[in-house]
């Protein structure tokens, strides 16, 4: 058996494990059904219009302030989480303290919530009469109806992306490390700035990018709390929504093809930024 | 710089790690930690270097009390087994973090990074990350790294461990010139007796927390100060002996009475001789002062050849090393009775309790 499989694979790089094509053409058939596909019937849908009538849907007013709504309260909930959960993270990698267990299960609750739930909780909350609410608008900050209420939902949901990515690279760093900066002199911030936040910075961008990524898709927790009012709380996905529930497909799938074009190019760009992070600092 | 180490202790969980090292290192030295893993060596270090700090005792570097300045306060170059390395800087960055974090002027961490680089042989890597490197290159980085700022003294924890054999004589000959060349008072811990002996000055041997002997190479190993340097420090036949008055006997042999290393004044009846395997002589027939054994087997060793014999009375196996040509000339062959001679045997009073637990501490 094994001179067959030897000649087989003769020629080629030898692996332990044969299967390169069937391991490849099962992944390729499965992303098309599951991602491929559907995608592509949305462009087909979106094709149905003529460029003149796209071009009036996706680049109308109130299209365009829902995507820089979406994409502004989406990247910055993610930067929040980014500066937030690296700060979490290291509380949970590096301390032992009563309840830790409870915090590290706290972190996942956005994940396992239903998002409609969050949305309604979180709406109660910073409403005019919701316990933060009650604080925030006295001092003149509007949290609910407006694109800071938007951004503390996707805040909220983006929340353990950062911190899952970042706990177990921070647990992996070498101690030494840290104990070569400082007999090399370097104070405690120095040591942080210079040696461990860099060794964080792939972490953190992966981090980034899911949650950017999952609050640019985010509807339930939002619409409770953006109000939805056209051309100023109104999100991307919500303006899709509407359009279907108007009966428009082509004109929902112009939009979504919008939103999915971008997403998709950064998405591309921050993998870029992860590779080249990557090829750094070295895989070893 | 010279180190004073007096009346050190540490324990980690009631685990006494270190009990009592007394330890003077001279300006300009380069010294072994050598001892068998778990005896306190790279503990040791680690309070040198301000990494861990001592439940008694102090460090005092060129006389001046250094237990409550922090590692960074210290100004010591310490080198990692593994390097430590940082791995998203390049080798220039890597080399010049020390002085970039005491803000010295760029022209200067420059020109300082270039004379290291060309000190360590690397100058046309600087640019490279450390995974780019090769074991021994990196290691050479630490080094380079760990001597920016000029350190008045250098520890090294087992600086070649975790790289190969080859590239470890080289590292051994290279570091031994440049301490040569800098004179800076160094510390290095290894568990490996070869290494130490090339590399060092003197040798500090530890076991279980203390500090067994400190001495030259050739003084540790002609004049072991206990069973337990004399085993460490290669392989070595045992003999069951017991004493009568100043002379010890095993079995028709004569030896001298144990020194005084075994407990001054105290009055043992069984001691153990020490021969190693090159200090026995092999006769075809016998001689005054000599015994009969039988050859079991004969190991080629290149240079020498390794006989090992069974001996009644004399433990269970008995080893000799014999010069290729001596071995040749005697034309030895399993099976065959010859006699043995010690040309010279070291003899210590056996230890009190049943159990001895030198051998299991000795590698």
């Amino acid at each position: 058996m094994s001179a067959s499989a030897a000649t087989a694979v003769a020629g080629r790089a030898r692996r332990v494990l044969p299967g390169f094509g069937l391991s490849t053409g099962l992944t390729v058939a499965w992303l098309s059904a599951v991602v491929l596909v559907p995608l592509s019937t949305l462009a087909l849908r979106a094709s149905t219009l003529s460029w003149a009538q796209a071009w009036a849907v996706v680049a109308s007013p109130r299209a365009l302030a829902s995507y820089r709504l979406s994409f502004g309260a989406s990247l910055a909930g993610a930067a929040v989480n980014v500066v937030f959960g690296v700060l979490v993270a290291w509380v949970l990698a590096r301390y032992r303290f009563p309840g830790r267990s409870l915090v590290d299960a706290v972190v996942d609750l956005p994940f396992a919530l239903p998002t409609a739930v969050s949305g309604i909780a979180l709406t109660a909350v910073y409403a005019r009469n919701g316990w933060l609410g009650a604080v925030l608008e006295p001092l003149g900050v509007k949290a609910t109806f407006s694109p800071l209420g938007v951004t503390l939902a996707l805040t909220f949901i983006g929340l353990p992306f950062v911190i899952r990515t970042v706990q177990p690279v921070l647990e992996d760093l070498d101690p030494e490390l840290e104990e070569a900066a400082a007999t090399l002199g370097a104070g405690r911030w120095a040591t942080f700035r210079r040696v461990i936040l860099p060794a964080l910075v792939p972490a953190a961008v992966t981090g980034f990018a899911l949650a950017f990524a999952r609050g640019l898709g985010e509807y339930g927790s939002v619409v409770f709390i953006s109000g939805n009012m056209p051309l100023r709380t109104e999100i991307a996905p919500l303006l899709i929504m509407t359009r279907l529930e108007q009966y428009d497909y082509a004109g929902a799938a112009a939009i979504a093809c919008v939103l999915l074009a971008a997403s998709f190019a950064l998405l591309l760009g921050i993998n870029r930024l992860q590779a080249w992070t990557r090829a750094r600092t070295g895989k070893e | 710089m010279s180190i004073q180490i007096t009346g050190l202790s540490k324990s980690f969980d009631a685990n006494p790690v270190l009990r009592d090292v007394n330890l003077e290192i001279p300006e300009g030295e380069l010294v072994a930690l050598l001892g068998p893993s778990g005896c306190g060596k790279t503990t040791l270090l680690r309070i040198l270097a301000g990494l861990e700090s001592p439940d008694a005792g102090e460090v005092r570097h060129a006389g001046e009390d250094v237990g409550a300045r922090s590692a960074r306060e210290r100004n010591v170059g310490l080198v990692f087994q593994h390097y430590a390395l940082f791995r998203h800087m390049t080798v220039a960055e890597n080399v010049g973090f020390a002085l970039r974090v005491r803000k010295r002027p760029r022209a200067e961490v420059t020109a300082r990074v270039d004379e290291l680089l060309a000190l360590v042989q690397l100058d046309g890597l600087r640019e490279r990350y450390p995974h780019q490197l090769s074991g021994g290159q990196r290691q050479r980085v630490a080094l380079a790294r760990a001597l920016a700022t000029a350190p008045r003294i250098l520890l090294l924890d087992e600086p070649f461990g975790a790289l190969d054999a080859r590239v470890r004589q080289e590292l051994r000959r290279w570091l031994r010139r440049l301490h040569d060349e800098l004179h800076v008072t160094s510390v290095f811990v290894t568990h490996d007796q070869e290494e130490a002996f090339e590399v060092s000055d003197r040798v500090v041997l530890m076991n279980a927390g203390r500090v067994e002997q400190v001495g030259t190479p050739a003084q540790v190993f002609e004049e072991p100060a206990s069973p337990f340097v004399m085993r460490f420090l290669g392989a070595v036949n045992v003999f069951q002996g017991r004493v009568d008055g100043n002379r010890t006997w095993v079995n028709d042999l004569e030896f001298a009475a144990p020194g005084t290393s075994g407990g001054a004044g105290a009055v043992r009846k069984s001691a153990h001789v020490y021969v190693r395997p090159h200090e026995l002589e092999v006769h075809r027939a016998a001689v005054p002062g000599s015994f009969e054994a039988r050859v079991v087997r004969l190991v080629p060793l290149g240079a020498a050849v390794r006989v090992e014999l069974s001996a009644p009375g004399f433990g269970k196996a008995v080893e000799v090393e014999l010069d290729v040509r001596k071995g040749e000339a005697l034309g030895l062959q399993p099976g065959e009775a010859v006699h043995l001679s010690p040309r010279r045997a070291r003899v210590f009073a056996a230890p009190d309790g049943e159990a001895d637990s030198l051998t299991a501490s000795a590698l």
